[in-house]
């Protein structure tokens, strides 16, 4: 038994990564789970509109964080400014019409209005848009989609450059005359055929299982969804790049997952994050996705208000694809490609 | 390289190949001044043990290694065909798709890859193996599949590296039939091998040891060009470097001497490169233990 012990401890200590999993994983949970996992949002983001906006401004509830005043606002301009997430509540401070707008697809934001406003029975009673009931399901099943597609996308195709390594192929691929952008998008061309698929599927059973409402325009969720899928599926491929075997490969993709899901907005919203935490989200593609789904599906958000999640993805898409394409000239080039190789070639160093 | 009796060349910078090639990994030298021409219609053999550097020079030839320092000549990337040594094939694809897949990554066009596809599973008698999944062949079988793979797109240099290592003998003969039909083709074939018996039937060979080229010439150049004589005994004596064949002892002697009782023979290939791994040895200084 001991020697059996030791032998294990052995190969324990040879596999770097596991050992680095075993040791900073449990830190890292209680770390991010310690600051990230809050539901709780003190200051929600306020826009005070109407005739009166600059008095009622200094009135709301210390919760409502004031970021805007927009005298000259009425109804229609609260209603767009909450469908494009440019805060949560909007107070109309009009004394014809006074009303208190709040986004319900940003859930826990809204509960935290709804709770500072019933303690303060001097202001209109809130009314809850896009989400009426606060359904939990609206929000979650856009961003549950993200994730099933980026658990798929990304370890799937994590294994695709690995299998070709542990067979041997890689070798015969890098004397092929394939460029190391023909062999990325070679990679995850298939796998993102095979996305889109599972993308659709995802969303009818979301919308006819749970009833979630589909309230913006499709291409604009669509452009969302490709780009994110780019991502992801390119991060499989960059993982892949990186790992000797599926083993690690497996290990890596999901040591990328663990942080997408706690620090996405998928469950914690951003809002209430420790900043020290909440940087992290904004270097992931699930959270500009789940922006993107809850802003088409739940708020019907139009493409210009999306620009900046989106703009994100296409940077994080680039940014991985540039790695990937780097690694794969390391492995797949050495001696360079392209013109140098149409014709006989003479290679030459001091 | 070993002092020569005959007359063998510094280098062959004929056709193909390395000229003064060295490769580091960091701090290790896997490849130090190599040089070797690679000459169309012929077979060129490289062989050594395990961690010569046979397979750094097979991949520095064929562009995946790049070379510290020295100069390399191959002709443009779609005339390289490469057959790895771990086979280099899909296990999970089947042979006729391993194959359509090389033809294209070579942009064979459609019509071009079915006739050459077809002519490629004749010679390789796999044509009822084609739509068996190429792991589940045999070794000598899978071994053929590589080879048509590395020759898809009838290239003007072919690098094998061990292609006949793990397969029987009657696979080892055909890949043999298959690689002297490549050469007569007039194609440059280079093939890196441990076993001596294929290294004979090469025009020439490149023995390495630990990346230095020990030696180079065609296999009775090298015989010729090992320095001392080679003793045979029927049983082993002592302060005499010795090594055991056939059930007899084989005696190398430096200078000519001939130690008592034993009868002088002429060396074959296998004899020649202990004799010039043993010489090589002698002539460098000592390592205290």
């Amino acid at each position: 038994m001991l020697a059996m012990a030791l032998k294990e401890l052995r190969q324990l200590a040879r596999d770097r990564r596991t050992v680095a999993m075993m040791i900073v994983l449990p830190v890292v949970l209680l770390v991010v789970f310690g600051y990230a996992a809050r539901f709780d949002i003190d200051k929600v983001p306020t826009i005070v509109a109407g005739p009166a906006a600059e008095e009622a401004a200094s009135n709301v509830p210390s919760r409502m964080d004031v970021i805007a005043t927009h005298p000259e606002w009425g109804r229609d301009q609260a209603i767009d400014a909450l469908r494009r997430a440019q805060a949560t509540v909007v107070v109309i401070a009009d004394p014809q019409h006074p009303a208190v707008l709040v986004d319900g697809a940003n859930l826990f934001g809204a509960q935290s209005v709804l709770r500072a406003l019933a303690a303060n029975p001097s202001l209109p009673k809130a009314e809850v848009l896009f989400n009426p009931d606060l359904a939990t399901s609206f929000v979650m099943v856009p961003a549950l989609m993200g994730l099933v597609l980026v658990f798929i996308g990304t370890i799937v195709t994590s294994l695709g450059v690995v299998r070709e390594r542990q067979s041997g192929t890689l070798e015969q691929l890098a004397v092929m005359p394939f460029r190391p952008r023909d062999v990325f998008l070679g990679k995850v061309l298939p796998y993102f055929g095979v996305a889109i698929v599972d993308l659709v599927i995802v969303v009818v059973a979301g919308l006819w299982i749970f009833g979630v409402p589909f309230s913006g325009a499709p291409w604009i969720f669509a452009i969302g969804a490709l780009l994110f899928l780019f991502v992801a599926l390119g991060m499989g491929v960059l993982i892949s790049t990186v790992s000797q075997n599926q083993g690690q490969a497996i290990q890596l993709a999901m040591m990328t997952l663990l942080p997408q899901i706690l620090l996405s907005g998928m469950i914690f919203p951003l809002d209430s994050m420790a900043i020290g935490v909440r940087w992290i989200g904004y270097l992931l593609p699930l959270t500009y996705f789940v922006q993107i789904a809850r802003g088409v599906m739940i708020r019907a958000a139009p493409f210009d208000a999306l620009l900046v999640p989106m703009g994100m993805l296409l940077l994080l898409g680039v940014i991985v694809f540039g790695l990937s394409v780097l690694r794969f000239q390391r492995d797949l080039a050495p001696s360079g490609t392209g013109s140098r190789h149409r014709r006989s070639e003479a290679e030459a160093s001091a | 390289m070993i002092a020569s009796r005959g007359r063998l060349p510094e280098d062959r910078t004929t056709g193909w190949g390395l000229d003064r090639v060295t490769v580091r990994f960091g701090r290790l030298t896997a490849l130090e001044r190599v040089s070797l021409g690679v000459g169309a219609g012929a077979v060129t053999a490289v062989i050594g043990a395990d961690a010569a550097g046979k397979t750094t020079l097979l991949r520095v030839l064929v562009g995946a290694v790049r070379p510290s320092e020295g100069r390399v000549r191959r002709p443009e990337k779609r005339q390289v065909g490469y057959m790895s040594a771990g086979s280099g094939t899909y296990g999970d694809l089947t042979v006729d798709e391993n194959l359509a897949f090389a033809a294209r990554a070579y942009g064979l066009s459609r019509g071009v890859a079915r006739s050459r596809i077809g002519e490629l599973l004749d010679r390789t008698d796999l044509m009822a193996a084609r739509r068996r999944l190429a792991g589940l062949l045999s070794g000598g079988m899978r071994q053929k599949l590589a080879l048509a793979v590395a020759i898809v797109h009838e290239p003007e240099l072919v690098v094998l590296d061990e292609p006949t290592t793990g397969v029987d003998p009657v696979s080892r003969a055909e890949l043999w039939r298959l690689i002297a039909e490549l050469a007569a083709a007039g194609t440059a074939v280079l093939m890196a091998t441990t076993y001596v018996d294929e290294a004979e039937r090469a025009g020439s060979v490149l023995v390495l040891l630990r990346g230095r080229p020990l030696a180079l010439g065609t296999p009775e150049e090298i015989r010729r060009a090992v320095p001392g004589e080679l003793y045979e005994l029927g049983g082993r004596i002592d302060d005499w470097r010795a090594w055991r064949r056939a059930g007899r002892w084989r005696v190398w002697s430096p200078d000519g001497r001939a130690p008592e009782g034993a009868r002088l023979i002429e060396p074959d290939l296998e004899d020649g490169l202990v004799m010039a791994q043993l010489a090589y040895e002698a002539s460098q200084p000592e390592v205290a233990a």
